[in-house]
């Protein structure tokens, strides 16, 4: 073995124990979300279920005013804006969040977050001594891929939080999933560090991988909003009919937390529709490429079906959030089909269908 | 980002004013009025709803599902006839349904044709409005500007026509498409967000028709070729051939190209050993009437470009040449034999050698068959058969049986050059066993009874390509980036319409409101508003009040229901905290 092959093996040993060490982390990062959530609880859970059903919360006005370009010299004072939500819509506040609004649950949550910043730096430490490892990208098997994409996840959720979007009810979910899927990775997909067959060999692989790898992370941030709109939906509309059955008191005080299923359902559409153009993007750049490496752009290679059932999907949804009556639970639960659809193709197809894209490895 | 999710086209009390914010076609459920005329119209109604292309757009993901689970045709006839002959009631009725050839069968071809006919029946009229609102002006302010998702109001000392101008102005260097209607001034911008919806639905139909024009028109076909041998593009010289509908042999391009020598290096050591890291065929071509020869390389992701075909590298393997002798110690083959790699690692290769020509030492004819295996580098006997530790030729070894009699290939009926055909054809024995000889490179299997020989001379390397003619490409690149483009823009942009209005109030003091509308709500339409406001204010300064103090700002006008407590509802007022829109 010559030495640039033992460094390199040396590299891929390290990239492995970042790995661990990371999950290590993020395992303490979800015990201190659980923290959160169980502190969180123990106080304040009347207020604001009060506030949903009070009078008050029938308010249809909100004011906000725009921050752009305060300050200065000449302190002009600037009309609020006032603004209305469409007619319809329940116009019930955000709850206030894992913390339920004490300090200690808050500190929880803060120490999470802190702890999921730490547990992705060496996550991604990881991630890039993989790559140098094998001197390419990192995206050659699905153990790769596994850990790209929860980097990604984790990273988009990051920076969400630091351009201040509320987004910390993602946390728990988030950490959850991103355990489990480096479980997996690690002892189900692991692959020892492999070279690329040539037929990888593309700048394309990088351009259409990491555009998928991207849009899915962003995606499943939609699909794990979507979900939680579905529950808070269901809890909202249980509270909107006091004679109806009410919600359980776990239920209760789990949803009563998460923001109003109005802001859920949009940041849920926001999500989907900005990646959707990526998504749509990875497609044709996955169809350049297979016209370079395969002699056509499309074969109805089971990878590219399920990419393209999972645009159409998408599509199925967006056109759903523009047709009357299709609003809401239903075009959510086109959004849940659509992701399935995604991890299908990442997942199922991978493992259960054989076809091209199958010599990537497992 | 934009966010539009409830469109307010159907808001009571606005009037005039939220119409023709989008061209998207109204729901119509009401039954048709009879006659035939009242049907077709029905229909096509119907046809070319959102609903009917929910509806359409949901069967045909649902419709491509089957086709990447059954075994398809076009992909693996093989694997067809396998499922065929394990499901005896699946397999004629799947046969039926179309299952083994979706993506062609009459269903989903009907699926995807109702699709594009509603997606035509759709843009058609949804483009001509979009002309017409190009054409006309935004809709003048709605009576009462506070039943408006983004609002505001001051008063100011300016005049209103000072006011109404600036506005204009204002919005004119945004942008915005202006004009005044009696007090007020009314404004839209976005129309782009209409344009590339239009943009992105009418590229779709070139991406079909571009599909459509390559499925048709196209040709493809296999070839494997030893190193020193060479290809011109005419039909008998494929191995294997598919074409469109359309495609007329005739149209072949006239070209062809010899496959110099083929280079495959792999990692020696290290955890990658035996990975590959350079497949190349060098390839001497000539391309049109003239034959003048030209040097190039193929490689796996750049295939050659000779006069609108392509030559792709597919795969390569190993091919022993070999010299055979017959009984009476004539030579009756000579050449390489391609082998095929049935472990595609280090390539433990299998293949056969068939020579029609042979005699026995008395003359009689004796035709030979050779099967054997191949290993580019021997690394023993497992159970049985020799294996190969690595790709590369270091260690070559070649083990053949032998078999006479009749190879069949004289019936005339095609037959494959990779399998021996051995009904009616006798194995060699020897004590009772299959005879059978591993040589190394120069040595020689000599065959019982003086039957002959074969003789082990050295190994060549070979290439397979497919040669591919595949109209309409460009056409689909167009398509997939106009589509791009159009999606984006229908995606980002908003179309938002905003109105001025200054007059008069009851004690003489300038009223300024300012209101805004988007088709759908979105966190930055007050944002935009209140920057509009905040503009304005040189050139309509707020009033001060007779103390001498500025109002922060006045309270939105007094409209009942709309007067609850603006300010501080549940603590969700900042618009950049969190994903409320
Ligand atoms: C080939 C099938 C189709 C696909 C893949 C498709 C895809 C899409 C996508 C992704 C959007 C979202 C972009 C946006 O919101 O602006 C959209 C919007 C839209 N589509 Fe389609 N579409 C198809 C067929 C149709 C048909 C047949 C109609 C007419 C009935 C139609 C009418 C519309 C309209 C009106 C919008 C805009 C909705 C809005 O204003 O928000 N589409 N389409």
């Amino acid at each position: 073995m010559n030495l640039a092959a033992a460094a390199n093996e040396n590299l891929a040993n390290t990239s492995n124990t970042l790995i661990y060490s990371a999950m290590a982390i993020y395992t303490l990062a979800f015990l201190a979300h659980m923290a959160e959530w169980v502190f969180g609880s123990r106080s304040k859970v009347g207020r604001t279920a009060a506030a949903l059903t009070g009078e008050k919360a029938a308010a249809p006005a909100v004011t906000v005013r725009s921050t752009a370009q305060a300050g200065g010299t000449a302190v002009l004072d600037r009309p609020k804006v006032v603004t209305r939500s469409a007619a319809g819509s329940r116009d019930v506040p955000d709850g206030v969040g894992a913390h339920g609004g004490t300090e200690k649950g808050d500190l929880y949550g803060r120490i999470a977050v802190s702890l999921t910043t730490l547990a992705w730096l060496i996550h991604v430490g990881g991630v890039v001594t993989r790559a140098l490892s094998v001197e390419r990208a990192p995206w050659g098997n699905m153990y790769e891929f596994s850990t790209t994409f929860a980097a990604v996840a984790v990273a988009v959720y990051l920076v969400l939080l630091m351009t201040k979007k509320n987004v910390r009810w993602l946390g728990l979910p988030l950490v959850t999933t991103v355990l489990l899927d480096l479980g997996l990775a690690v002892s189900v997909l692991y692959t020892a560090s492999d070279q690329l067959v040539p037929a990888l060999h593309s700048y394309w692989l990088w351009i259409h991988v990491s555009c998928a790898i991207i849009s899915g992370a962003v995606l499943y941030m939609g699909a794990v909003a979507t979900l939680l709109y579905l529950f808070r939906d269901r809890y909202e509309a249980k509270l909107a009919d006091p004679a109806g059955k009410q919600p359980g008191a776990f239920a209760k005080s789990v949803l009563e937390r998460l923001p109003a299923a109005a802001t859920l359902d949009k940041f849920a559409y926001r999500i989907n529709a900005t990646v959707f153009p990526l998504w749509t993007f990875t497609i044709i750049a996955g169809a350049i490429w297979a016209e370079a490496a395969w002699g056509r752009y499309w074969g109805w290679d089971p990878k590219e079906v399920w990419s393209f059932i999972t645009w159409v999907a998408y599509a199925c949804y967006l056109h759903a959030r523009a047709t009357a009556g299709w609003k809401g639970r239903k075009a959510a639960y086109l959004a849940l089909i659509a992701f399935a659809c995604y991890l299908f193709n990442y997942y199922g197809v991978n493992i259960f269908v054989t076809g091209l894209h199958s010599y990537a490895g497992v | 980002m934009t966010a539009k999710t409830d469109t307010r086209e159907n808001e009571p009390d606005l009037g005039a004013a939220g119409s023709q914010l989008s061209t998207a076609p109204k729901e119509e459920l009401s039954l048709p009025s009879l006659g035939p005329i009242g049907w077709a119209r029905w229909f096509w109604r119907q046809l070319t709803s959102m609903r009917v292309a929910l509806i359409l757009l949901f069967l045909l993901s649902l419709g491509a599902v089957p086709g990447s689970l059954i075994p398809q045709t076009s992909i693996n006839p093989v694997k067809v006839d396998e499922f065929k002959k394990q499901h005896d009631i699946l397999g004629p009725l799947y046969d039926k349904l179309g299952m083994f050839h979706v993506y062609s069968s009459v269903w989903f071809s009907a699926i995807y044709l109702l699709l594009f006919i509603s997606l035509i029946g759709c843009i058609i009229p949804r483009t001509w409005q979009f002309v017409g609102q190009l054409r006309s002006r935004p809709p003048g302010a709605p009576r009462r500007l506070t039943r408006l998702p983004a609002y505001a109001t001051w008063r100011t000392t300016a005049e209103p026509e000072q006011v109404l101008e600036a506005a204009r102005r204002t919005l004119k260097k945004r942008r915005f498409r202006t004009h005044v209607v009696g007090s007020a001034v009314a404004s839209e911008k976005g129309y782009l967000r209409e344009a590339g919806n239009l943009l992105f639905h009418i590229a779709l139909i070139v991406m079909l028709v571009a599909f459509a024009v390559g499925q048709l028109w196209k040709s493809e076909g296999g070839k494997l070729i030893a190193e020193g041998d060479g290809f011109s593009n005419s039909l008998t010289q494929f191995d294997d051939f598919k074409s469109g509908s359309f495609f007329d042999t005739d149209d072949l391009a006239p070209f062809g190209f010899q496959l110099d020598k083929f280079v495959a290096t792999y990692e020696r050591s290290g955890p990658q050993t035996g990975t590959p890291r350079v497949f190349r065929a060098d390839v001497t071509y000539f391309s049109g009437a003239d034959g003048k020869e030209h040097k190039t390389s193929i490689k796996v992701n750049e295939p050659l470009d000779i006069g609108g075909d392509r030559v792709y590298l597919l795969s390569h393997g190993y091919a022993p040449e070999v010299t055979v002798k017959d009984g009476t110690g004539k030579v009756v083959y000579e050449g390489a034999v391609p082998f095929l790699p049935q472990d595609q690692k280090n390539f433990t290769s299998s293949g056969v050698v068939k020579v029609p020509g042979a005699k026995t030492k008395d003359g009689k004819k004796n035709q030979l068959g050779f099967q054997g295996f191949f290993v580019p580098t021997f690394g023993g006997k497992g159970s049985g058969s020799m294996f190969s530790v690595f790709p590369a030729l270091d260690n070559p070894r070649l083990t053949l049986t032998a078999y006479h009699g009749d190879l069949g290939v004289d019936s005339g009926l095609p037959q494959n050059v990779y399998q021996l055909e051995t009904k009616n054809l006798k194995q060699y024995k020897k004590d009772g066993a299959p005879f059978a000889q591993m040589m190394e490179q120069g040595q020689t299997m000599k065959l019982p009874n003086g039957d002959g020989s074969i003789r082990f001379d050295g190994v060549k390397q070979w290439a397979s390509f497919t040669i591919s003619h595949q109209p309409g490409n460009e056409l689909a690149l167009g398509g997939a980036v106009a589509a791009l483009l159009g999606l984006a823009a229908s995606l980002f942009i908003q179309r938002r319409r905003v109105w001025v209005r200054a007059e008069p109030g009851p004690d003489g003091v300038t009223v300024v409101e300012i209101a805004g509308l988007g088709r759908s709500e979105s966190p930055k339409l007050p944002e935009e508003l209140a920057d509009l406001a905040y503009a304005l204010q040189p050139d309509a300064p707020q009033a001060v009040d007779e103390d001498g103090e500025k109002p922060a700002s006045t309270s939105p006008a007094p409209d009942s229901e709309d007067s609850a407590e603006p300010s501080d509802s549940a603590g969700n007022a900042d618009p950049s905290e969190g994903a409320r829109a």
